[in-house]
């Protein structure tokens, strides 16, 4: 990969022949301290704690996810009915809130986790990866294939890991910085409240296409099958719902707004907290060349951090609060993460790996701070934050000037020949 | 305006009319209900309520679980409303979770036909997964996967007057399940073979059905007397030739009644049913790709495709299990897979893919199936 090649930021290689003490903005290396030797005894360790899990798997994992379906599909049925009545202030409430909930424990507890294959060891055709589709605008096929293969294989690494978008955020100090970096909080708001069409157009590969890398075909062909589950999706919770609310249509409709809403928000969060909070390393491509299982293992520790809580939050999450964890082994059931987290926690800490963990407000907090912090470029000595942002702008307008004067001038004189 | 006489017999085109309009409303229902639960199923909805109603898939219920002899156990199972019913002699499958994971296994349905119920009798073997299971682990009131009764071990229509079944261990159970059905061919003459008197199934209503003359019945004990040869039918039912036979037990019975009857220049009057395939032949193993899935796995040469791909999480179409039905059948893309009845090898190339039957056949070398 050229531009990676030629890339100038951090970060974190686990090769030690490839490894910078400290980066270029002056981070330290986090696993300076390990040798390949300890790199390696980590992945057998993890490798025994997966091969626990996969031998105790059974009915009572089955029994749980089979819970958790009944029971989300048991709430929207329930908050759907409340919402055919949503006129009355308590009813909007009651449905809105339910629905809510329903659509966010179908997507993260039930969706996310049952296509990363976790239940498909049951052989039950109903639950499995290959058959489940789910209510987000992404189609399963689609968001399989991008968040499976690309997210969890170059999990932070730079460049190849798309899932929030390092194309369009800045979020560590040795990522270059660019003009368009000045926005990014707002357009991280935005990337919230329509979270789930962000995802879909990701899937989509809409600026792979852009920029000639998709094959237009399948880029058409893919297109289709997005704008037909759109139009699926909208015409539940907009149209055919509403509608069957009668003289409530526009209250469901407003309830169908919030919940999906509400949703793109929560998942958003959920997924930020995932990779973006202080602590989470980032890696360079040429740092996963060749990369053992072992040191694919402490990438993905590196690259991950939990949210602590309840038990209700966890389920909320999809246990993407033990985010650590599902990185590590994003096939096991999620029911297990928790049950696994304290040994994963101790064997980080065994090794002096810093296991990244907090509150939700708390991992918000602290992404939405890199947010901010890294829209302008790194201080520099000598320099003022806003006066480098403002010679950029400059240079900016300069560019575009001069790659537009010609078409002025032409413009100029063809205007000029006219009355002639 | 009708005239009187009109209403009595109404048009044709009228009814069919009324039905075509009812059906576009059904399908418009329908519709609105997608609609609604998009992208699920208006079914996934309902199950929440009605598991077995009709047009949901194919369920049962566990009415009684009863102990039949030390290792056999026979099960009650009221089917779903969209049970289709069965002729004496067929199977069916039964799919269950066994440690959470579901297992289809085909078993004879042992009761007469018309009933609200239907039952299997399954005789525990070592180590196996889904006999084992159903004495201990299946409760009445449990449910489960349920597929409609197939199979060709059957009586014809009209049936033949003089008929002999010839069984060992739980060989009997489709015999039982003809049996159990009036009214029986004339001439019905029961060889069953079985360990010892206690190990016996359906010991009291064979013996029953003796005493009432509706059957004569031979039974031979194994563990004191010896397996009853073939060659040694003249002796028990010396007009063997005469009659149509059906054949159920383990594959040794199988094996040499298909060669007695060979010889006899009878194979046309022999009906067998086999409950496991007839292994032959194992190879090199390999590994094998399934994809579509996007799985590959490491099979030894005994594993069957099918048994591999099931292990890996797969959603693998399977039926009986041993070659006879062709559901379990994919394409083979690429690579080398070996017939364990014949220990025939099938080649393919993705320019040329060949369709193989998974529950028969294991990799020979790496090989590619597509699910
Ligand atoms: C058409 C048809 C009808 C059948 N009807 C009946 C029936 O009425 N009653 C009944 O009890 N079974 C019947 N079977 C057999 C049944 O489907 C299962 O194969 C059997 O119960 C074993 O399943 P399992 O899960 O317990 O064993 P598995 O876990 O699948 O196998 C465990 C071990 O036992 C071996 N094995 C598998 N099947 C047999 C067998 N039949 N005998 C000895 N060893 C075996 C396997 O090779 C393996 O090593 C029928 C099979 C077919 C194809
Ligand atoms: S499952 Fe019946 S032939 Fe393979």
């Amino acid at each position: 990969m050229t531009a990676s090649a030629t890339r100038t930021n951090r970060i974190t290689t686990t090769r030690p022949e490839a490894r910078a003490e400290v980066s270029a903005s002056g981070k330290r290396n986090p696993i300076a301290h390990l040798t390949p030797e300890d790199i390696e005894d980590i992945g057998r360790e993890l490798d025994a704690i997966r091969d626990e899990v996969l031998a105790s798997r059974g009915a009572a994992d089955a029994a749980y996810i089979r819970r958790m379906i009944r029971t989300q599909r048991s709430l929207e049925l329930a908050s759907r009915v409340v919402l055919l009545f949503s006129k009355f202030p308590p009813a909007f409430v009651v449905g809105t809130t339910g629905l809510t909930v329903a659509k966010i424990i179908e997507n993260t507890e039930i969706g996310h986790n049952i296509l990363h294959g976790q239940w498909d060891w049951m052989r039950d055709e109903k639950i499995h990866s290959s058959t489940w589709e789910w209510d987000f605008a992404s189609p399963a096929e689609q968001w399989k294939k991008s968040h499976n293969v690309e997210h969890h294989t170059y999990t932070n690494v730079v460049g190849m890991d798309n899932d929030l978008g390092y194309n369009i955020l800045r979020v560590d100090p040795d990522q270059e910085w660019k003009l368009h970096h000045v926005f990014q909080p707002v357009t991280n708001f935005f990337t919230a409240l329509f979270f789930e069409y962000g995802i879909a157009a990701y899937d989509l590969d809409v600026k792979g296409f852009k920029d000639g890398t998709k094959d237009k075909d399948v880029f058409m062909a893919d297109l289709k099958k997005v704008l037909k589950k759109l139009r699926a999706q909208m015409g539940k919770d907009y149209v055919v719902h509403p509608l069957l609310s009668g003289p409530s249509a526009l209250s469901t409709l407003l309830a169908n707004a919030i919940a999906n809403t509400a949703r793109n928000v929560w998942t958003h969060s959920v997924i930020f907290c995932g990779h973006f909070p202080d602590g989470v390393e980032t890696f360079e491509t040429e740092s996963i060349e060749g990369e053992t299982r072992g040191e694919w293992y402490v990438r993905q520790m590196l690259g991950s951090a939990n949210i602590s809580g309840s038990r209700f939050m966890h389920v909320m999450t999809g246990n993407l609060s033990h985010q650590i964890e599902h990185h590590l082994f994003p096939d096991l059931p999620s029911n297990r993460y928790a049950q696994i987290a304290p040994r994963v926690r101790a064997l980080m800490e065994r090794y002096g790996l810093r296991y990244v963990t907090g509150p939700l407000p708390k991992q918000v907090g602290s992404a939405w701070a890199k947010v901010f912090r890294h829209s302008l470029p790194n201080k520099r000595p000598g320099h003022s934050q806003l006066g480098d942002v403002v010679a950029a702008a400059r240079d900016a307008v300069t560019d575009v000037l001069d790659s537009t004067r010609g078409m002025w001038r032409r413009d100029r004189r063809s205007l000029a020949a006219a009355p002639a | 305006m009708t005239s009187p006489g009109d209403v009595v017999a109404p048009p044709q085109a009228d009814r069919s009319s009324v039905k075509r309009a009812l059906a576009r409303v059904g399908r418009g229902a329908r519709r609105v209900a997608e609609a609604l639960a998009t992208p699920l199923l208006p079914e996934d909805f309902i199950d929440l309520v009605d598991p077995l109603r009709s047009g949901a898939d194919l369920r049962g219920r566990v009415v009684a679980v009863t102990p039949e002899t030390p290792t056999a156990t026979t099960i009650l199972i009221r089917p779903g409303r969209g049970w289709r019913g069965h002729r004496p002699g067929q199977y069916t499958r039964i799919g269950v979770d066994v440690d959470g994971v579901r297992h289809w296994r085909a078993y004879s349905i042992t009761s007469p036909v018309g009933a609200e119920t239907i039952s299997i009798t399954v005789r525990a073997i070592p180590d196996g997964r889904v006999s084992n299971h159903v004495r201990h682990g299946l409760r009445p009131g449990a449910v489960l996967m349920l597929d409609q009764a197939t199979g060709d071990f059957v009586l014809p229509d009209p049936a033949p007057d003089r008929v002999l079944f010839l069984t060992a261990g739980s060989g009997i159970t489709p015999v039982m399940g003809m049996l159990r059905n009036d009214p029986l061919p004339r001439d019905v003459v029961v060889v069953h073979s079985a360990p010892t008197s206690g190990d016996m199934l359906f010991r009291r209503d064979l013996t029953a059905l003796a005493a009432q003359g509706r059957i004569s019945l031979v039974t031979r004990f194994t563990a004191t007397d010896g397996i009853l040869p073939v060659t040694a039918l003249d002796g028990v039912v010396p007009d063997w030739r005469d009659r149509d036979v059906w054949v159920c037990g383990p594959t040794g019975l199988l094996d040499d009644a298909e060669a007695h009857w060979a010889a006899a220049g009878l194979s046309g009057r022999l009906h067998t049913e086999r409950f496991r395939p007839r292994i032959h032949a194992v190879g090199d193993g390999g590994e094998v790709t399934f994809t579509g899935a996007g799985v590959t796995v490491a099979a030894d040469a005994a594993t069957t495709l099918l048994a591999a791909g099931e292990d890996a999480g797969v959603l693998m179409p399977s039926g009986c299990r041993m070659g006879i039905c062709f559901n379990c059948v994919l394409p083979l893309t690429d690579g080398s897979v070996r017939d364990l009845r014949t220990g025939e090898v099938t080649t393919a190339n993705p320019e040329d893919p060949v369709l193989v039957q998974t529950c028969v056949s294991a990799a020979a070398g790496p090989c590619h199936l597509r699910v």
